[in-house]
């Protein structure tokens, strides 16, 4: 791999993850670097640990007793700019301050049952944020960060449920985003929606960037091509392959990653 | 030709509740007629009951067993909410997987258990529990209360679990990764999403206790007198009207119609108020 002139801000170190209730690891020996202000796609084929590896960077996997982590995940923290492994986090209260920092999108849009509004002040009144007129302020910068201002705006106190699949999606990210999290972790963000809200989500994913740091796991190839700078192929729990973009598909250099790209399997 | 039939078949089927309970109505109205005419409306705030000597004619009024009834509901819908809406939360979202299972058991067992069961065990052991702590005679609204809410809350934990459990998982991690915790997903997400199974169990429960005859029966008093104290002994529509109907005649007949067109009729209203401004409001 060749030199990177690029900040880390998460180092995913010789991780491995196994399920409850189940013998073998889901992930082995995992080891992948999360640039600042980049997109990095997983992709592979289904069951091959790459939504578990996702879920693992912020830790939801803990929702669920008895799950094993081994290995290091390094997460940058901003203010002392040292990396600090974050699977040591044990406490509730530390877990929930990672995921504040660490936003999640899923694969189906997921608004809560409140008013446009609330879904998006939701994190915000979490996080302590009382004063109105600063909830309204923050409200509005990441609807419009997320590109849905526009059709919000005359609807704020509408269920966040009369949205269509798309702009449902879009208010989901909003809302993560008005949290600023350092990372955002996106689980097939638009496997559930038609081609025109899929290039709105992929066009505010790029947006999103600036600020950001980005990590997107999907199923469709074309999309990690457009979007992503790095891209890592996983196959069975395995990383086979984590490179620059253009360089996993123009000229991999593993031939599973190109026989996968190619579509021979899969 | 198969097609048709069934379709009649069903058609059939799905009116005849509805022609049920308007038949009910019609019954109830028709019987309480003599009744009606002879107290009017003021049966609802007399408080006698009293047969004449020639067993023709007295004066009835229903103002007792209707406050026995709504206040015996009520008490046993303020202790039964709260604790139901634990026990669903604690199933679903807190207990170890291998603890819910025997306990969802307990539950629906609770559920199956006959109301004379609850009325004997009330009587013989737990009133004089009541009258050691609290006081009173044992038998009374208060014990009343209580033990209908123990009689409804394996309905409304169970309803409510089951309508807690189709919250998607996927929209509660979606709160956890927002920084939320346990509690703050319980109130704000799982409570939302779950409202119209909660309060469908809330008003299935009501119904229950608003019509309980057996365990009431044993546990109230059947006095009829106006409580004074929560632990007052005194009646309610539905065991008045089991322990009277054998010796009643004519206007008393009449008159227990009545009473039961009005719980009919009460029934009914609560339901269909509490349907149309919870659930009718979100649709």
């Amino acid at each position: 791999m060749e030199k990177q002139d690029f900040k880390a801000v998460m180092e995913v170190k010789d991780l491995f993850f196994t399920y409850p209730g189940v013998s073998e690891p889901t992930l082995k020996k995992n080891n992948l670097t999360i640039y600042k202000n980049k997109i990095t796609a997983l992709i592979g084929p289904s069951g091959c640990g790459k939504s578990t590896l996702l879920r693992a960077m912020n830790r939801i996997h803990d929702l669920y007793p008895g799950c094993e982590y081994k290995g290091k995940i390094d997460f940058l923290n901003p203010q002392s700019g040292k990396m600090e492994n974050l699977l040591e986090l044990r406490k509730e209260n530390e877990l929930i301050g990672l995921r504040q920092r660490v936003g999640m999108i899923f694969q189906r849009p997921t608004p809560f049952p409140m008013s446009i509004y609330d879904n998006v002040a939701y994190g915000l009144k979490l996080s302590g944020l009382k004063n109105k007129s600063e909830l309204d302020g923050r409200v509005e910068k990441a609807l419009k960060d997320a590109a849905i201002w526009k059709e919000a705006k005359d609807r704020l106190k509408d269920s966040a449920l009369g949205l269509s699949g798309g702009q449902q999606q879009r208010l989901c990210i909003a809302r993560s985003v008005a949290l600023k999290p350092e990372v955002l972790l996106f689980d097939e963000p638009t496997s559930a929606l038609d081609p025109i809200s899929t290039s709105a989500i992929e066009e505010l994913i790029t947006e999103l960037k600036k600020d950001i740091t980005v990590v997107i796991v999907t199923h469709n190839m074309q999309q990690a091509s457009r979007l992503s700078d790095y891209t890592t192929f996983m196959y069975l729990g395995d990383i086979i392959e984590f490179n620059k973009t253009e360089k996993i598909f123009v000229n991999p250099s593993v031939k599973l990653t190109e026989e996968y790209i190619t579509g021979r399997f899969g | 030709m198969g097609a048709n039939l069934f379709r009649n078949l069903s058609f059939f089927s799905a009116t005849l509740s509805f022609f049920l309970l308007v038949g009910i109505f019609a019954v109830l109205f028709t019987y309480a007629q003599q009744s009606m005419q002879e107290f009017g409306f003021d049966f609802l705030l007399t408080e006698e009951w009293e047969a004449d000597e020639d067993d023709e004619g007295g004066i009835f009024g229903g103002y007792i067993p209707i406050i026995g009834t709504l206040l015996s509901t009520l008490i046993a819908m303020t202790i039964a909410t709260p604790l139901a809406m634990g026990i669903a939360i604690f199933l679903t979202e807190i207990a170890h997987d291998k603890i819910v299972k025997p306990f969802s058991i307990a539950i629906e067992l609770l559920a199956a258990i006959p109301s004379i069961i609850y009325g004997m065990w009330g009587l013989f052991y737990f009133a004089p529990i009541v009258q050691l702590t609290i006081g009173g005679n044992g038998v009374g609204l208060l014990t009343a209360g209580i033990v209908l809410a123990i009689m409804v809350i394996p309905y409304m934990a169970a309803i409510t679990r089951d309508s807690m459990n189709t919250t998607p998982d996927v929209l509660k991690e979606s709160a956890y990764a927002m920084g939320a915790t346990k509690f703050e997903v319980i109130k704000d997400v799982v409570m939302p999403y779950s409202k119209g199974g909660i309060i469908g169990s809330i008003i299935l429960s009501l119904g229950r206790a608003l019509g309980e005859t057996m365990a009431v029966a044993f546990l109230i008093g059947s006095i009829m007198s106006i409580p004074k104290s929560i632990t007052d002994p005194t009646t309610s529509i539905p065991v008045l009207l089991a322990n009277n109907f054998a010796e009643a005649q004519d206007l008393e007949i009449s008159s227990m119609y009545y009473l039961a067109l009005i719980l009919f009729v009460v029934s009914f209203a609560i339901i269909s108020v509490a349907k149309f401004y919870f659930l009718g409001r979100n649709k």
